[in-house]
């Protein structure tokens, strides 16, 4: 575990020390604060909990945008700048590696749901809305957020540099996200699979209205953990490709 | 040390090593030698357990490359042909970053961080970014980086690259420093780097080793042709041809004498130790023999006699 957060330290150091990190985080928080004033609140009189669901649906694919610009340097601007070197000829595994990274991003990405609370608490101030509710939101936005970080990791490790990461982290998430439009097409048992395989829709609404469903918790967890694999053996796999 | 047999990597439609094989011992350092793209950086990637070989077999410190990579990478400083550095952080808080990388306990890491940066005269910058650094503390900080947990053995690839004279004299420096402490495997194209360095020299080209040994052991298999610089008093077409006509003769160059010089010089080359017969024949012809010097050959000569192309070999 030890080399594990000595890179996540490095990694989360190296968010901060750029501009990468901070140009993420104003970019996030600018547009929060714009939607949450023109979509969340809006012109029609609303609900509380409609505001705070309205927020959560928003703040997810921020969320989500971010995951995917923030996974997607982990390890291709390390193969484009050379430094994975130092990691192939050190005594670390490719899975304290992989993991490492993943928690840099995850730790900046509730960093930046942290600065986002000041939203929610104004509806908690001015509205009637449950600490449950946001709990469960921020959950959602965590869940979902690690597993985009997780999918763009992926594709971070088998991309040669962080441009094709991105576009292909994008193109990975954008596949997971709109896997329930194609259910909605789709015949049974294709429909029921195709559903639950969806990174948003059918796992995303029940948090987003204050319900959290252990069933939504394992599907997120495992998504993480499939991508997170796939990453270790990619990097494994690489030392026999050359 | 290092044992290396009939190591073979393979990529799609050409082989990068073909069937190498040597020994080194502990304490030597030892030099690759060969044109780019010979197949030195593949070698050295497989020692430091960055790429798996397609054949043979490969042992560091008596660990398998295919199966205990991990005990070997704790053995093993590696230096790229790029160092890797990140350019963010400072020489210093880079060096312990890789300290602890290396599994360096934590009581010992600012002690041999000091170290490291005291060997390779980096303290004075170690406050510095990396990214402020020019290529030649560059290198320095990717000497440091590969010397920084004492490893038992050194992997450099191409530590000279793209260094101004005086830092090349203080890399030699440097690298000379390590013997007997480390063991050392480097990389080069330049031959008189690899000679002032390296206690034995491996020449690799198109994937494979094509000779092994120190500079004068390299030196003498080629003693059977010998190159011989002769200055003559008087030259003749007659002595031109018997000279040409002897046996063994394999290259013969008329050198023209300048205006004021009465000497003619003749470059010869010849399998074998011809020296007396020529004598024998310039006394003969009366042309008045001032003087015979054998050339000899070096390791450029060795070097570029033994990766000529195949088809000439």
């Amino acid at each position: 575990m030890g080399k594990t957060f000595l890179v996540a330290r490095r990694e989360l150091g190296a968010f901060f020390s750029t501009w990468m990190g901070y140009v993420i985080c104003a970019a996030a928080l600018f547009i929060d604060g714009i939607l949450f004033n023109a979509f969340a609140i809006g012109k029609e009189h609303r609900f509380s909990s409609e505001v705070l669901a309205n927020f959560f649906y928003f703040a997810s694919g921020i969320a989500m945008v971010a995951g995917v610009f923030l996974a997607m340097r982990l390890l291709a601007e390390e193969k484009q700048n050379g430094t994975i070197v130092l990691f192939y000829t050190s005594p670390i595994s490719e899975r304290q590696l992989i993991y490492g990274k993943f928690i840099s991003a995850l730790v900046f990405s509730l960093i930046l749901h942290v600065l986002s609370l000041y939203l929610p608490a104004l509806i908690f101030v001015n509205g009637k809305v449950s600490l449950g509710h946001i709990a469960s939101g921020y959950l959602m936005l965590v869940l979902l957020g690690s597993s985009t970080i997780s999918i763009s990791l992926f594709a971070s490790t088998i991309s040669p540099n962080q441009l094709v990461a991105g576009v292909t982290g994008a193109l990975f998430t954008v596949t997971m996200l709109v896997l329930w439009m194609l259910a909605d097409i789709a015949s049974p048992p294709f429909k029921e699979i195709l559903s639950y395989l969806a990174i948003h829709n059918q796992h995303f609404t029940p948090f987003s209205q204050g319900i959290v469903h252990t069933k939504d918790i394992i599907y997120y967890l495992s998504v993480i953990f499939f991508f997170l694999e796939c990453s270790v053996r990619a990097l494994e796999a690489r030392r026999w490709r050359g | 040390m290092i044992i290396a047999e009939n190591l073979t990597k393979t990529y799609p439609g050409r082989k990068a090593i073909d069937n190498v094989t040597f020994t080194i011992r502990g304490g030597e350092i030892v030099g690759l030698l060969g044109l780019n793209g010979a197949g030195k950086s593949t070698i050295l990637k497989i020692l430091g357990c960055f790429l798996m070989p397609s054949a043979g077999k490969a042992q560091v410190g008596g660990f398998s490359v295919d199966e205990n990579p991990q005990a070997i990478r704790r053995l093993i400083g590696y230096l790229p042909d790029h160092p890797p550095l990140y350019d963010e952080m400072n020489v210093h808080s880079y060096l312990t970053y890789v300290a602890r990388l290396k599994s360096v306990p934590s009581s010992e890491v600012a002690s041999k961080v000091d170290h490291a940066m005291g060997v390779t005269n980096l303290t004075k910058v170690k406050e510095v970014a990396l990214g402020e650094l020019s290529h030649g503390f560059r290198q320095r900080v990717g000497i440091a980086q590969a010397i920084v947990h004492q490893p038992k053995v050194i992997i450099l690839d191409e530590p000279i690259n793209g260094l101004d004279p005086v830092q090349i004299v203080e890399m030699r420096d440097l690298i000379t420093s390590l013997r007997g402490k480390h063991t050392v495997i480097l990389s080069s194209h330049i031959l008189s780097e690899i000679t002032k360095t390296c206690d034995r020299i491996l020449i690799v080209d198109q994937g494979q080793l094509i000779a092994e040994g120190s500079e004068a052991e390299l030196s003498s298999q080629l003693a059977q042709q010998q190159k011989l610089s002769i200055e003559v008093e008087t030259f003749s077409e007659s002595l031109q041809k018997k000279l040409a006509g002897l046996p063994g003769i394999t290259n013969l160059k008329v050198q023209g004498s300048s205006e004021n010089s009465r000497f003619q010089k003749i470059y010869l080359e010849s399998q074998g130790d011809l020296r007396s017969k020529i004598s024998e024949l310039i006394v003969n012809e009366k042309a008045g023999l001032l003087g015979m010097v054998r050339l000899e050959a070096g390791l450029e000569g060795v070097f570029l006699k033994l990766i000529k192309p195949v088809e000439e070999r």
